[in-house]
């Protein structure tokens, strides 16, 4: 018989109701107990295949959400919990990745774009439009002004050294190459991240 | 990592040093525990604390932070003293029997061709073999010349005696000697010892010759290329592999190519130096298809704007005077010569060494951008925050701008772990708020500067108005479109080299691997190294087959292993010269009369026979890997003890070049190092199981486990200072200092150095001034602000402190 884990799951939550009860002699009540115990809730959510965000054994990770990804619906994330299929992992998790979930809900996760001006002792909220625009025209000012064609012996070096972009290796790959291109279009020199610090 | 985590179970020996894996890895630690279990395998941890993989070793040796070469070059010449080496191996596949110039010395501390006023090995022609007319290296197979590679190794390791070793290091002689034996036994081809390590050899001014030293003794002993070998870096972030592929580093071009110098003035003289001849008879030296993956890159970025006759638009891409690493970039802020900053996901004010002088650097900027899903303290630098962070926030004049970014949970897209398999993880929901994806924030940009230059002009626009972003949806590119582009395709039709009137390639066909790439401009592709990662037969990234027919921990159809989907790197080598298994207790790729085969991809041109005699390190010119590395390195082609930058003593071997003489010391750092007269305790940075960087401190399970910052301290030390367990200390260094709770414990014991006790100081680096966790002064404070003499990682594991009793802070650290 083939067993899936859910199947499995829901088979020993019967099966312990019926035993424990079962031993203190109360016959037939493990039955309606079993019967009484929640659905696993888990069978309600959606399985999504993902990756521990921390160290780079890059543990395979199952993510849990509720709701049915409709399109004016949002889905929350209820539970993460190791990959058994993964060759590296098979399922564990570090006191660090099996902590995930708190990491998603922090509170101290970052919802919008903010401001702080100069001298200011407080952050302001702003539209992406405007912080976009502010990122992109002070990027523009300095790379404008600063931009070195050619270096002092007349060779063209087409460098702008004024600016830094210190990018992340917790990004995509796809993210990674996508800053790399943008940044280095800009012939920005000062790019790195976290590989050698 | 040459080999993968999988593979560690096929290990005989497991060498954990400069890592700890047990706490900082213990996903992957477990397959250590695997080979034990299951492979008869031991496990030798040395570390200057007696962490939790040491507490499951089978022998655990101290040793002083900073010493990992002395160790090693004692290791190496035990193995050579002892003819525990794999004399076959050696000889055939390493450069120990060829000849070195008579230009090569080393006297007193110093190679051959220091310059003392510029710090530097200007003259380093001696550093290399001796050519003959044809320009192949000269050897002498008898390995009798004293020239010879391996003779010149016996002679420079000789100085590391058992008694040297236990001097510098503190490691006891007969813990050191029963180390070398174990070690030993791995020489048989039968045998193999896998060595795994982290941050604990790379955060040292001798950090890439830590790993040198460990590369060198696999090689003696003929564990490169073969299962359960290899030299095995655990890595931090979950993607770090990826973006380093990906060179988000100063220097580099995506698939390890490097960018252009200011002296390589056309693309003709680019290439001069990267032609990559041979050097010995009939090798490969795979780099020849240099040209090939650099035009396809250019390709991939530039699209049309790329052509022939402008030299694949080489100069779209800027060309460096010098290096403008993580070190570089905060001084050229603290010198206030930089007027804008980008952190994306990485907390500059808690990452960087030297905090004040980063906190200094990020004042004078004239704006900030914080990419990030989480508050940090570098966004935060301006906020005053009582002792932890003593500014006021109407003197800093720096405008900061904070863009929340998704999640791992909210994004979708592949990344690389350690053992370079590349796999693709699912978005499971949006994030909170108006979150967006690196990709988004990025691609928004691009527009924005796009628009600005095409109606306004400006400097330099062509590379920005030339940039390929041709995805479906630009504003929002989907990530298997841009996996596409990091594969490659064709740009036009190919014909087929063997017959012209058929194809190839036809134009937008995905590349099947880099083999097709050409230089002419018909084929583009973002990264070499990833080509085959989503080809016509789909996003092999996505792949989940966890089967294993051959038991070996291969999984060839999980995922896909950079580069062609090779598990072990090297693998050639798992085989004797004559194409067979050296053992077949170790059998892994062999030559079956008419083919390589075995279980993983050959590393290796398939159908090439033995007898002709390629050698197995087909990037190398030469074909052999190098226990002498020529010019590869600014500071040696071999590797040499010196002391930490806070050096502990005058160094034994050569008291005048105390520490690594080719260091880069900032001029406004002249001072920044300690002396032991004043700072006289030893101190390592290192990192809790419960945490992970600066992030965990936001997420509640982890901050409820570990809760603040402390340091840990032995017996002896905690006596002398009359501190007792849970007391508030002061930790101060030449840089700064910091309050901190003490943990007394027997895990740290002092290490009898040069025949006196030397007290090691243990500080986790987890703690700040933003986070669920209670407020901290962020430890590093008190890090020195220098680096790797070859790639300038800062040297956070080794510096020098005192400490004292003290009272606990003035505003007592509360939940922030």
């Amino acid at each position: 018989m083939a067993v899936t884990r859910r199947q499995f799951m829901k088979v020993s939550a019967a099966g312990l109701a019926a035993s424990s009860v079962g031993a203190l002699g109360f016959t037939g009540a493990g039955e309606a107990l079993a019967a009484g115990v929640r659905p696993f809730k888990l069978e309600r959510a959606t399985e999504t295949r993902n990756a521990c965000p921390y160290c780079a054994v890059a543990c395979g990770v199952l993510i849990y959400t509720m709701g049915d990804r409709s399109k004016n619906a949002r889905s929350e994330i209820i539970h993460i919990e190791g990959d058994p299929d993964h060759p590296v992992n098979r399922g564990t998790l570090c006191p660090r990745g099996a902590a995930a979930l708190d990491f998603v809900r922090s509170p101290n996760r970052l919802k919008y774009p903010m401001v702080r001006k100069p001298g200011s002792d407080k952050f302001e909220r702003i539209s992406w439009d405007v912080a976009m625009d502010r990122v992109a025209k002070l990027v523009k000012e300095d790379r404008d002004k600063n931009f070195i064609a050619k270096n002092r012996d007349g060779v063209t070096v087409n460098r702008w050294l004024t600016t830094g972009f210190f990018g992340t290796s917790s990004q995509s790959n796809e993210a990674g190459y996508l800053t790399y291109k943008l940044v280095r279009a800009t012939g920005l020199l000062g790019l790195e991240d976290q590989a050698r610090i | 990592m040459t080999n993968s985590w999988n593979d560690i179970k096929n290990t005989d020996l497991v060498l954990v040093m400069g890592g700890n894996a047990a706490e900082a890895h213990p996903c992957g630690f477990k397959w250590v525990v695997e080979a034990k279990a299951n492979n008869g395998a031991k496990l030798i941890v040395v570390d200057p604390r007696f962490t939790r993989t040491a507490a499951v070793a089978d022998v655990y040796a101290p040793i002083r932070p900073g010493t990992d070469i002395a160790f090693l070059s004692g290791v190496m010449r035990y193995l050579l003293g002892n003819n525990k080496i794999q004399q076959e191996y050696t000889k055939a596949y390493t450069n120990a029997s060829y000849l070195v110039k008579a230009g090569y010395k080393f006297e007193d501390g110093l190679f051959s061709g220091f310059d003392e006023g510029r710090k530097a090995y200007v003259d380093r022609s001696g550093w290399d073999y001796e050519f003959d007319e044809q320009g192949m290296a000269k050897v002498d197979e008898t390995l009798q010349d004293p020239r010879c590679v391996i003779n010149l190794l016996k002679a420079h390791v000789e100085r590391y005696t058992p008694e040297m070793v236990e001097r510098i290091c503190g490691t006891p002689k007969d813990k050191f000697l029963k180390i070398c034996e174990m070690i030993g036994t791995t020489s048989t081809p039968d045998r193999t010892m896998t060595s795994m390590y982290a941050l604990g050899w790379t955060q040292h001014t001798t950090g890439a010759q830590n790993i040198r030293s460990m590369a060198m003794i696999q090689l003696l002993l003929g564990n490169m290329g073969m299962p359960g070998g290899g030299v095995n870096a655990l890595r931090g972030h979950s993607n770090v592999q990826g973006i380093t592929d990906l060179a988000l580093l100063s220097t580099s071009t995506p698939g390890y190519l490097v960018l252009p110098t200011e002296k390589e003035t056309t693309f003709a003289d680019y290439m001069k130096s990267r032609a990559f001849k041979p050097i010995r008879p009939g090798q490969t030296s795979f780099w020849q298809n240099y040209g090939k993956f650099f035009v396809s890159q250019q390709k991939s970025f530039f699209g049309a704007a790329a052509t022939k006759d402008n030299d694949w638009a080489y100069d779209y891409l800027p060309k460096f005077d010098t290096g403008y690493d993580t070190l570089k970039i905060v001084d050229l802020m603290a010198a206030g010569q930089m007027t804008g900053l980008f952190c994306q996901g990485l907390n500059l004010m808690m990452a960087a060494p030297d905090k004040t002088k980063v906190q200094a650097g990020l004042s004078k900027l004239k704006w900030l951008v914080v990419i990030d899903p989480l508050e940090t303290e570098t966004a935060r630098f301006w906020e005053n925050h009582g002792e932890y962070n003593n500014v006021d926030p109407k003197a800093i004049q720096t405008e900061v701008i904070v863009l929340p970014t998704t999640t791992f949970a909210e994004d979708e897209g592949s990344a690389t772990n350690s053992s370079r398999v590349i796999m693709w993880h699912w978005k499971a929901a949006e994030g909170p708020g108006e979150v967006r994806s690196d990709i988004e924030i990025m691609s928004d940009l691009f527009h924005r500067l796009k628009t600005a230059y095409a109606k306004d002009g400006g400097a330099f626009p062509d590379p920005i108005l030339n940039l390929t972003w041709n995805y479906s949806n630009p504003r929002n590119p989907d990530p298997a479109e841009v996996l596409k582009e990091i594969n490659g395709y064709a740009v036009e039709d190919v014909p087929d080299p063997a017959d012209p009137s058929k194809l190839l390639l036809r134009a937008g066909q995905l590349l099947p691997n880099f083999g097709v790439m050409r230089d002419d401009g018909k084929t583009a592709s973002g990264c070499w190294i990833y080509t085959g990662v989503y080809t016509e037969a789909g996003n092999m990234s996505m792949r989940r087959d966890a089967s294993d027919p051959t038991g070996r921990g291969v999984f060839s159809n999980w995922g896909f292993a950079w580069p062609a989907n090779r598990r072990v790197l090297y693998n050639r080598a798992s085989a004797d010269p004559n194409g067979k298994p050296w053992s077949e207790r170790k059998k892994y790729v062999w030559w079956n009369g008419s083919r390589w085969t075995g279980p993983d991809v050959p590393d290796y041109a398939p159908t090439v026979a033995p007898d002709k005699a390629v050698g197995p390190f087909i990037m190398n010119p030469e074909g052999t890997a190098r226990l002498f590395a020529r010019t590869a390195l600014p500071d040696g082609p071999f590797p040499e003890h010196y002391e930490p930058m806070d050096a502990y003593i005058a160094n034994p071997l050569h008291p005048k070049v105390t520490t690594n003489p080719v260091v880069r010391v900032f001029a406004a750092d002249a001072k920044a190092f300690g002396k032991p007269d004043k700072f006289p305790i030893v101190a390592t940075s290192y990192r809790l199981t419960e945490h992970f960087h600066y992030w965990t401190k936001n997420a509640h399970t982890n901050a409820v486990l570990q809760p603040e910052l402390f340091v840990e301290m032995g017996e002896r030390l905690a006596k002398a200072k009359g501190v007792k367990d849970g007391d508030w200390v002061e930790v101060t260094s030449q840089r700064g200092s910091i309050k901190a709770k003490a943990c007394v414990t027997k895990r740290l014991r002092p290490i009898m150095v040069d025949g006196k006790p030397c007290d090691v100081l243990g500080i986790p680096i987890h703690y700040g001034f933003v986070g669920l966790t209670r407020k901290a002064h962020p430890m590093n404070v008190l890090t020195p602000p220098v680096g790797d003499a070859s790639v300038q990682t800062p040297e956070y594991k080794a510096f020098l402190v005192d400490v004292k009793k003290t009272t606990p802070p003035a505003q007592s650290p509360a939940v922030a």
